[in-house]
């Protein structure tokens, strides 16, 4: 089912009753989910990212604009008659019933001829929790389960009545760091098993990438861009989708364009194309920079943290807007570190430069460096 | 740990002094009287030990009276306070405008005092020589005859009692009920209406269970406290309540020791332990029902 959301915003009164003005916490939001794909919706908190979540299930209705399921006009539905199946942050399983009967719960709503046999729903609920992997556990209470579980009992409750449309609020936020790695393989994997299009929304943007088929990055209520991770990882519309993805965080100096070089300090680090002389804002990924005796870039030598499979290089810049830059350094690379300084070659393709004003991208890159 | 030990009891003292000179001890006295037959208190002197007691106050028509007045009034008073509670906490729980003031309006009458309210009660269904009281001027618009609530017919009385009883007790089991519905969880029932259940479903399935400790508690309470009952009755019909047919236990206990025919610290201690055993039974029985029912 594809999901369109045309021109969609949605205001809040402000909750300090002085401030006559609404909060707005989404803006103008339009765009299309492609049938059977799993999206995900980033942003820091308070982007707006989980009402958009909410627009889409029905429990908030939008201000203005329209929300298509398929060809059906759904602005006006409440959410019992959307079809989507919808995952919560802490799972809200409800706690008196074993998970054989929160799985069964949507099922007993039916009603008419869709009534289902206590067999026929016993039955499906089994197939859900199949596919979730909890076959064992049915006669369990939320209580006596670990998160991962929960999640999985979650999710199984929102896929047994076959939804339209899977929504999941921040589904591994409340996981450890292990669990999180293998619960996301396993909503990948539900989800490319299922065909259903998923919407999940995430403050992490590893989470996101790691998964999506195509990523949202919003902020306050607006969106950034829209693509899939590694286009928008590559190919940052503008310096706070730069600075959001990726970690360690995007290295950003304040230098400048001028003679058609990319000046950092008194340094020039790159040739561009013909562009005007101005001040602009240059984001180098960490793993941008070739270590070099003789490098274009000079920076003060902070540490050297070696993680085995690639080395991390810490140092310092005055120009620098981070308090320390982070460059990846593979460990096959022969670094030759000459303490108090170290230089580096900057690598033009995960390097961007930004307007320093409206902080949009500048594309500087010369044809001939295209590599 | 000795000397640790021997702090710990001292920090316990005052609490252990005091509840021994002023709980325990008297149990005991009550549990001595009891089998004191014969018990004079001017002389201090008693005949013999046995059962007597409990046989002549099990036999006393009074007390009989006193223990079928107070089962009736228990069995209609918990269920009914408690589900009006429950029907008006739900009401307060759905309305977002004006929620604040009705709820300090239903918490009124926990503030007020009983014997106050008690003599409203009697300007209310009290019929005398010169005006039938409101609630038999309103019976009358509707073709019911004058009731003599005050000193008519039992089941008048026993209606006016229990009316009494329920409205005294309904601001707390209200304030309770409501702040147990606030704190469920919002997500439940966002779950289960993207998941679109039916409201009744949501009622019996999410809401009931999700309170049904506090629920618990409340029949608990209601139970012991609506067979301690006493200070209503006398509000409502004086302190002759033998005479008015309309004696509680506590109320048979009270007489035996300071009413007219006070005097009986026996008897009085016997009524005592009888319904103490009434309220352990009661309230065992609701412990273990409750166990089966209530989640987490």
């Amino acid at each position: 089912m594809k999901v369109v959301l045309q021109n969609l915003t949605k205001r809040f009164p402000n909750s300090n009753r002085k401030i006559h003005q609404d909060v707005i916490a989404v803006n103008d939001f339009s765009f299309e989910i492609p049938d059977g794909k799993l999206i995900g919706l980033l942003g820091p908190s308070g982007c707006g990212k989980s009402t958009t979540l909410n627009l889409i299930s029905g429990l908030e209705k939008p201000t203005s604009g329209r929300i298509f399921f398929g060809e059906d006009d759904v602005t006006e539905l409440p959410p019992e008659n959307r079809g989507v199946g919808l995952v919560f942050q802490n799972y809200a399983l409800y706690p008196h019933l074993t998970v054989l009967q929160n799985i069964m719960f949507p099922l007993g709503n039916l009603k008419g001829a869709q009534k289902l046999s206590k067999e026929a729903m016993r039955e499906k609920a089994f197939e859900a929790a199949k596919l979730v992997q909890i076959e064992g556990l049915m006669d369990r209470k939320p209580s006596e389960m670990s998160g991962g579980q929960q999640q999985r009992v979650a999710i199984a409750r929102a896929l047994v009545k076959m939804p339209r449309i899977l929504l999941l609020d921040e589904p591994l936020s409340n996981l450890d760091a292990r669990l999180r790695l293998q619960t996301r393989e396993e909503i990948k994997r539900i989800q490319r098993e299922t065909g259903i299009t998923t919407v999940f929304v995430t403050h992490d943007q590893e989470e996101a990438m790691s998964i999506s088929d195509m990523i949202v990055v919003m902020k306050e209520g607006v969106i950034q861009q829209i693509g899939a991770p590694q286009e928008v990882y590559d190919e940052p519309k503008n310096l706070f989708v730069a600075k959001f993805l990726g970690t360690p965080p995007i290295n950003v100096f304040s230098g400048e364009l001028r003679e058609n070089r990319l000046w950092i300090g008194g340094e020039a680090i790159l040739e561009t194309r013909p562009l005007p002389d101005q001040k602009v804002k240059i984001a180098i990924r960490p793993e941008g920079f070739i270590p070099n005796e003789n490098g274009a870039l000079t920076l003060d030598l902070v540490g050297v943290e070696v993680m085995g499979r690639d080395t991390t290089v810490v140092s310092r810049h005055p120009d620098c807007e981070n308090v320390e830059i982070r460059s990846i350094i593979s460990s096959e690379d022969r670094l030759s570190v000459a303490p108090p300084k170290v230089c580096f070659d900057i690598k033009p393709y995960k390097t961007f430069v930004f307007d320093p004003e409206s902080e949009e991208r500048i594309a500087f890159v010369k044809e001939d460096m295209n590599g | 740990m000795d000397k640790k030990n021997l702090k710990a009891w001292l920090y316990l003292l005052p609490a252990i002094l005091f509840l021994g000179a002023f709980m325990v001890y008297p149990l005991i006295d009550v549990l001595i009287y009891s089998a004191e037959e014969g018990y004079n208190s001017a002389s201090q002197t008693y005949f013999g030990v046995g059962l007597y007691n409990y046989s002549y106050v099990l036999h006393d028509p009074y007390f009989l009276q006193a223990v079928k007045n107070t089962f009736i009034l228990v069995i209609i008073t918990v269920p009914v306070s408690t589900g009006l509670a429950l029907l008006i906490s739900l009401g307060l729980n759905s309305i977002k405008k004006l929620r604040n003031l009705f709820q300090t309006i239903y918490f009124l009458p926990y503030v007020t005092n009983t014997l106050a309210v008690g003599l409203v009660f009697m300007i209310l269904f009290k019929k005398n020589a010169y005006t039938d009281g409101l609630v038999n001027l309103t019976l009358q618009i509707f073709g019911a005859g004058p009731i003599d609530f005050i000193d008519g017919p039992y089941a008048a009385k026993m209606f006016v009692l229990c009316f009494y009883t329920v409205w005294v007790v309904l601001p707390f089991k209200i304030l309770i009920l409501t702040s147990a519905l606030a704190s469920v969880n919002q997500d439940y029932y966002n779950a289960a209406r993207v998941d679109a259940t039916p409201k009744w479903r949501i009622f019996t399935r999410i809401t009931l269970p999700m309170i049904s400790p506090m629920l618990f508690y409340l029949i608990i309470t209601g139970f012991i406290g609506a067979f301690k009952a006493y200070s209503d009755a006398v509000a409502l019909f004086g302190t002759d309540l033998n005479a008015a047919g309309m004696n509680t236990i506590v109320g048979y206990v009270y007489d035996m020791l300071y009413g007219d025919s006070g005097g009986f610290p026996s008897y009085a201690s016997a009524a005592a332990l009888i319904l103490f055993a009434i309220v352990l039974t009661i309230t065992c029985i609701n412990l273990m029902i409750s166990k089966k029912h209530v989640h987490y």
